[in-house]
């Protein structure tokens, strides 16, 4: 359960003030697949800031799984980001010169999981990806672009987080592999009922979650059921 | 963080990396192992001195003749070879000055020694019973002089080591008894001494002893001493002992100027103070000059990092967003760090060593690699990786997650 209660976030670059948010508010439930969606300025990489535990609002209330992230200090905030959120970047951000197995299985390090029960989850969790088993000691830098997300989307989903951030996920993919990102997110999400937001700027991709919240300027502008067909 | 896995982040890091983490490391590798090796050589040379002043006796104030000098310009006789010293002044030293606990008179030339169809050229010393705890010698066989010996001019001699050698033959085992030629004098030989290995110009193992008596009567033909050897009671009463020598002698010769005097003195505690002072000097001069490359070498790692810590700008954001707290980037930077000193120094100390091993073999200078200097150089690696790891670690750790996530 997330809710977002009249977040204002502002910069201030050299005495400048620029207001990023100007107000935001709504609910996400449990199990919901959410697109966020706005043009580039819009605001919406400042919400998945927020969103994702990585920023703080300038004011108004982030409650997520009832407890306020909003006052958080750096350390609580990262406490949350490794035990509730899972993210999924556009440009994969794995560890290079690392295997497909270690990449996964880093956050269970910071979450201090045991050693021996490590692999086990990253293995459960790259086969819920979607990532062929015959990878797992591949470097993560010989893999293409499309499994290269795949070994993303696990190590988002290792730690059992209650929110999925992806931001533009298949910003770096083609057509065809963007399409198998983001079914297998639906898949996720209808299958192990898992709370999924995407941030993008592309209707099409917007268009494969169940509901679109459109930010523009630093508001909401529409927030809409996707009808499926 | 777990330790484990602390350790594992950090090898891999290091590993992806290896020639860069290599020259890194031999950076501290060669800083570590010039400390170890320049501070060996020091403390070699400290010990080599100060066990050869050692050898010479302790607690030592030493009178020796010098060159009379008249009023006017008069011929000198060298120093050391003048004949001031009496057997009276070294009585009256025994007798006047409470300080002197060991009072040892000797007399010393060289002569041509003969035995059984061999000989040697070598000092002749003669002494009294008290030389052997004066001057801190052992006895190997049989006995030293005795003063039974000096009362009825025995003539009898005590060898050293090397003399025996070269009168006798290295194996030889029956030298006691027999009987050595000097200045065409029959000598008895009643005992031989302890190696006690050379101090630069004066070879206490090629030595011949003969009572002091004996010597002034049958070798030298007069009564004058060449030395006049005073053990104090302790260290802290030599300089005392001394001044008091120097004004009963001057008394006793009758000098009323001091820069007259007709002898010189030596203070023992003065030499080895002032050979400590130059060793010390040396080996301070030497530990810096290592040190600096030490510093170097810390200066190497600290660049290495920044280097890493830039490049791995999205790592460490990534690693921020999946729930690193600001302490466990410091931590594994810091750690990457005290890695690469702790293998260098490890290394180092070995290399060390082995040049200290080296310089003892071909440059024949008694190194010594004490567990001090081990210790030191790996507390000041570990140091040096704490410092100059320091600053790039906390750079890391402060760094924005957006922003780190963000940098190209």
């Amino acid at each position: 359960m997330i809710e977002v209660k009249n977040v204002v976030k502002t910069y201030d670059t050299n005495g400048i003030l620029f207001q990023a948010l100007k107000g935001v508010s709504f609910e996400i439930k449990n199990g919901e697949f959410v697109a966020i969606m706005g043009p580039s300025g819009s605001g919406k990489s400042t919400l998945m800031h927020i969103l994702g535990a990585l920023d703080t609002p300038s004011s108004g209330e982030y409650l997520l799984d009832g407890q306020n992230v909003a006052q958080l200090s750096d350390d609580e905030l990262a406490d949350i980001r490794k035990n509730k959120i899972g993210f999924i970047f556009q440009s994969f951000n794995l560890l290079p010169r690392a295997t497909v197995l270690r990449n996964v299985m880093l956050p269970l390090v910071y979450a201090g999981i045991p050693e021996e029960k490590r692999e086990e989850k990253a293995k459960t969790a790259l086969q819920h990806a979607g990532l062929d088993e015959s990878l797992l000691y591949h470097l993560s830098n010989q893999l293409s672009g499309g499994q290269m997300q795949r070994v993303a989307i696990a190590r988002a989903l290792v730690n059992d987080p209650a929110l999925i951030l992806a931001d533009e996920p298949t910003g770096n993919l083609d057509t065809q592999t963007g399409e198998f990102v983001l079914s297998t997110f639906a898949k996720l999400n209808v299958k192990q009922k898992r709370t999924i937001i995407l941030i993008t700027h592309e209707r099409d991709v917007a268009a494969h979650a169940n509901r679109i919240i459109n930010i523009r300027d630093g508001a909401i502008v529409k927030d809409e059921r996707v009808k499926k067909p | 963080m777990k330790l484990t896995d602390l350790f594992q982040e950090t090898a891999s890091a290091l590993l992806v990396n290896k020639s860069r983490s290599g020259l890194t490391i031999l950076g501290i590798v060669i800083g570590i192992a010039s400390v170890i090796a320049m501070v060996s050589i020091g403390q070699g040379a400290q010990n080599s001195i100060e066990s050869n002043i050692e050898a010479l006796g302790s607690n030592l104030v030493i009178v020796m003749p010098g060159a009379q000098r008249g009023p006017g310009v008069t011929i000198s006789s060298g120093r050391g070879s003048a004949q001031s010293l009496t057997l009276a002044d070294a009585e009256a030293i025994k007798n006047e000055i409470n300080l002197a606990q060991n009072v040892e008179p000797e007399v010393s030339g060289r002569y041509q020694i003969t035995a059984k169809g061999t000989n040697t050229n070598t000092q002749v010393l003669g002494t009294v019973a008290a030389y052997p705890e004066v001057r801190n010698l052992q006895i190997a066989e049989g006995s030293f002089i005795s003063d039974q010996n000096i009362r009825s001019t025995a003539k009898v001699a005590v060898l050293g080591p090397t003399v025996r050698d070269d009168l006798f033959g290295a194996s030889s085992t029956n030298a006691i008894g027999q009987t050595i030629r000097i200045k065409q004098i029959n000598f008895k030989v009643i005992g031989i001494t302890q190696t006690k290995g050379g101090s630069g110009f004066n070879n206490p193992d090629d030595l011949i002893y003969v009572p002091l008596s004996t010597a002034q009567q049958f070798l030298a033909g007069n009564s004058y001493l060449s030395t006049i050897a005073i053990q104090a009671v302790d260290q802290k009463s030599m300089t005392d002992l001394q001044t008091q020598v120097t004004t009963l002698l001057l008394d006793r010769h009758n000098i009323a100027d001091p820069t007259l005097a007709d002898f010189s003195i030596l203070n023992q505690a003065d030499i080895v103070a002032s050979a400590a002072t130059v060793t010390n000097t040396l080996t301070l001069l030497l530990g810096s000059i290592a040190g600096i490359s030490l510093i170097v070498g810390g200066i190497g790692i600290m660049n290495m990092m920044l280097t890493s810590v830039t490049e791995r700008t999205r790592e460490i954001g990534l690693r921020k967003a999946i729930g690193a707290k600001r302490a466990d980037i410091n931590q594994q930077f810091l750690t990457e760090a005290i890695m690469l000193t702790f293998i260098g120094g490890t290394v180092g100390i070995f290399l060390g060593w082995l040049i200290a091993l080296g310089v003892s073999h071909f440059a024949n200078l008694a190194t010594k690699v004490s567990l001090t200097s081990i210790i030191l150089a790996f507390g000041v690696s570990a140091l040096i990786g704490i410092i100059f790891g320091y600053y790039p670690a906390r750079r890391a750790a402060k760094l924005n997650p957006i922003e780190a996530l963000r940098y190209e």
